[in-house]
């Protein structure tokens, strides 16, 4: 995440959150969308996103409220530079997803700069403990891997 | 130049295939992607074609390539024939791992469409009748029968009506809904489509949960490559249906695989669970009739308009037609997709497919159907994978996952998970669910850290008393099912709770109320949450 991204004048956040908002205007249920497409770009949603999204949509800075605190993937603070989500589900849990989580949340407790979170199922079930990294799906997840992953893209 | 598959399912991906893939690439060969056949512990699975024939490679890294190439690499044979494979019969999953997922033309070849263009020259009410026949029922868990929801959404008369479809697969230890997705995503649309043309829907929603990006990002290619063909929009194949598809993406609620909470977050709102009545069917997304199917249901129906529903219902086993496609996962072996006729025992999937576990130790238990699903142990290995053999047996099939635990399971600690997961994804609208679930870790934490049998009772008699509750007074399946496993565990794993014999009646006394879970299900409608 860029730091120009997260320093972002609120008078031009504003504009870019209600631009992107009243895109979104002919679509049925836009208020989802909308949320994903802010996260997406603004890397978080922000308390003075709620009034502006609320007023495009005609609906109450409640409801707007309600909706961004209610799902997990509408976070309300700027993305650190990485993020490490692990899959805690049963299959996983199976292949010792319980031990490589304590574990990389050990290792990553005082690196700000890097954001150890749980998930549940990410859908690979065969080949866990399984994770995203920034994103991006992987396997077969060891606590030497995630160090291995962690390290190497950070240097890139 | 060679032509070689590579598969782009996340699973592949997660362990190497796209590095594979560009390997592959600037070695000269013709890449091209196709979906995971699903012997996920092969992957990546690299198949090199010559005269039509797809000689398959396990396990292959960037450094393999030149040896892949040469053909002295180690081959694991033609993929087609792999006894894995041959030994299934796949119906839903025919073309999954062996066409380009966006190639249209492929698609087509073999055999798309053609359910579509059969069910688009009949009266929708025959093409409702064509489901009934078929046998088919709810593949998200539920099992209710399809063609049933399908003639109440086109009996009702309404201005306009709506074809739902949730890919919101939460449960661990499922992946069908996102390969499927991923690897034939046209048999999808062509299974929305037909049920917009039974039902009179002009819109379509699926609902994809953001945990799947890669399912989404293909689900949004293959729309946009059907209305390009003229299979989505005004007047589809020069018929009077219209259809518009749209995606929804999720945003990490596990509850919104409910389907009433899918529709308020359809809908834009919190995913929280709504009382029924009224149905969806009925009063489904902004209040107007809605068919509220999963993934694999309306991608199986396709191959029921072009075969016949006779055709898909002379498969099967007693009330359960067709085919179910299982998942094993966890710690086995091999594991991957196992699409077969309904019927077959836990053990020749868990033992046969699976071939045990991938640690090598015995088999504890296995998990079926997910977070809420029951633990089953070995002793109950013969029973056939069916809904209603499990449900007789205080499990259920749910999506068709099965985990697999090997002898380091602490059944404890997973009945405690249990509750902790309803706890953090509870939409907290009833009360037993979101407060239940919370007091359960702790009763649980008391049984597991009890000092003497005195205070254990005392506790099991409160989880006991806990679990009714929440069975019996959830507004859903999630708060309604929580029990399912923790019973279960109880049941067959007591000494993991610190169970001695003296307190085994007690034990036993709380493990087998798990009458209360069946009409929990009855009342929800749902197993999956």
């Amino acid at each position: 995440m860029d730091d120009a991204r997260q320093s972002q004048p609120s008078a031009v956040r504003e504009h870019d959150v209600r631009q992107l908002a009243q895109r979104h205007l002919g679509e049925r249920g836009a208020l989802m969308p909308i949320l994903h497409e802010v996260v997406d770009r603004l890397g978080y949603v922000a308390e003075e996103d709620i009034p502006v999204i609320a007023d495009v949509l005609n609906l109450s800075r409640a409801d707007v409220h309600g909706v961004v605190t209610f799902y997990h993937d509408f976070r309300r603070t700027p993305p650190p530079a990485r993020q490490v989500q692990l899959c805690r589900g049963e299959a996983c849990q199976s292949v010792g997803a319980e031990d490589l989580y304590a574990s990389v949340t050990s290792t990553y407790a005082h690196a700000p700069e890097v954001e150890v979170r749980e998930v549940f199922c990410l859908g690979n079930c065969a080949l866990g403990p399984s994770g995203l990294l920034d994103g991006r799906l992987v396997g077969r997840l060891t606590p030497e891997r995630v160090a291995a992953l962690v390290g190497a893209e950070s240097s890139s | 130049m060679t032509t070689v598959w590579v598969p782009c399912d996340a699973a592949a991906v997660s362990v190497g295939a796209d590095e594979v893939a560009d390997a592959f690439a600037a070695a000269g060969a013709t890449v091209r992607r196709n979906g995971s056949r699903g012997m996920l512990w092969l992957e990546p699975l690299v198949e090199v074609e010559t005269d039509g024939v797809r000689m398959g490679y396990a396990n292959v890294t960037p450094a393999d390539v030149p040896d892949v190439l040469t053909g002295s690499a180690e081959s694991i044979g033609a993929v087609e024939d792999h006894e894995w494979l041959t030994a299934q019969k796949r119906v839903t999953f025919a073309r999954v791992g062996v066409i380009e997922p966006t190639d249209i033309a492929a698609y087509q070849e073999h055999g798309g469409y053609a359910g579509l263009t059969r069910a688009l020259a009949m009266d929708p009410a025959a093409v409702v009748q064509e489901v009934i026949e078929s046998g088919l029922r709810g593949r998200g868990g539920a099992g209710f029968p399809t063609g049933i929801k399908w003639e109440t959404v086109r009996s009702a008369s309404a201005d306009l009506k709506f074809v739902a479809c949730n890919a919101d697969e939460g449960d661990s230890g499922t992946f069908a809904d996102r390969m499927l997705m991923e690897g034939d995503p046209f048999s999808l649309i062509e299974g929305m489509t037909i049920a917009a043309h039974a039902v009179g829907a002009s819109e379509g929603y699926i609902y994809i949960r953001s945990e799947y990006p890669h399912a989404i990002a293909t689900f949004r290619r293959a729309i946009e490559i059907a209305y390009a063909h003229g299979f989505l929009g005004q007047g589809i194949r020069g018929s009077d249906l219209s259809f518009d598809l749209h995606v929804r993406v999720g945003a990490g609620a596990y509850i919104c695989g409910e389907e009433t909470s899918m529709l308020d977050s359809l809908e834009g709102r919190r995913g929280e669970v709504r009382a029924k009545p009224p149905i969806p069917a009925l009063e489904g997304l902004w209040g107007k009739p809605t068919v509220v199917n999963n993934v694999i249901s309306l991608a199986t129906v396709p191959m029921i308009l072009a075969d016949g529903g006779a055709a898909y219902g002379s498969l099967g086993f007693e009330k359960s037609r067709g085919t179910s496609v299982f998942q094993l996962a966890g710690n086995v072996r091999r594991g991957g997709i196992v699409e077969l006729e309904f019927g077959i025992p836990i053990r020749d999937l868990v033992a046969g497919f699976g071939g045990g576990t991938r640690s090598g130790r015995p088999i504890k238990a296995v998990q079926i159907g997910g977070p809420l699903g029951a633990y089953v142990p070995p002793e109950q290995f013969d029973l056939e994978l069916a809904y209603e053999t499990l449900a007789e047996n205080d499990a259920m099939i749910g999506h068709g996952g099965v985990v697999v635990f090997d002898d380091t399971m602490d059944a404890s600690a997973m009945a405690r998970f249990a509750m902790e997961f309803c706890a953090k994804e509870s939409c907290g609208k009833c009360t037993p669910c979101r407060i239940g679930s919370v007091r359960g870790t702790e009763v649980i934490d008391r049984i597991t850290g009890a000092t003497d049998d005195g205070v254990r009772r005392t506790q099991l008699t409160i989880l006991d008393e806990l679990c009714t509750t929440m069975a019996k007074g959830s507004l859903c399946a999630m708060g309604g099912l929580t029990p399912m496993p923790v019973r279960s565990a109880l049941k067959h794993f007591p000494e993991d709770f610190g169970i001695t014999e003296h307190a085994d009646a007690d034990a036993s006394a709380a493990a087998e109320s798990a009458g209360d879970i069946e009409s929990a299900t009855e009342a929800t409608g749902g197993a999956r949450p």
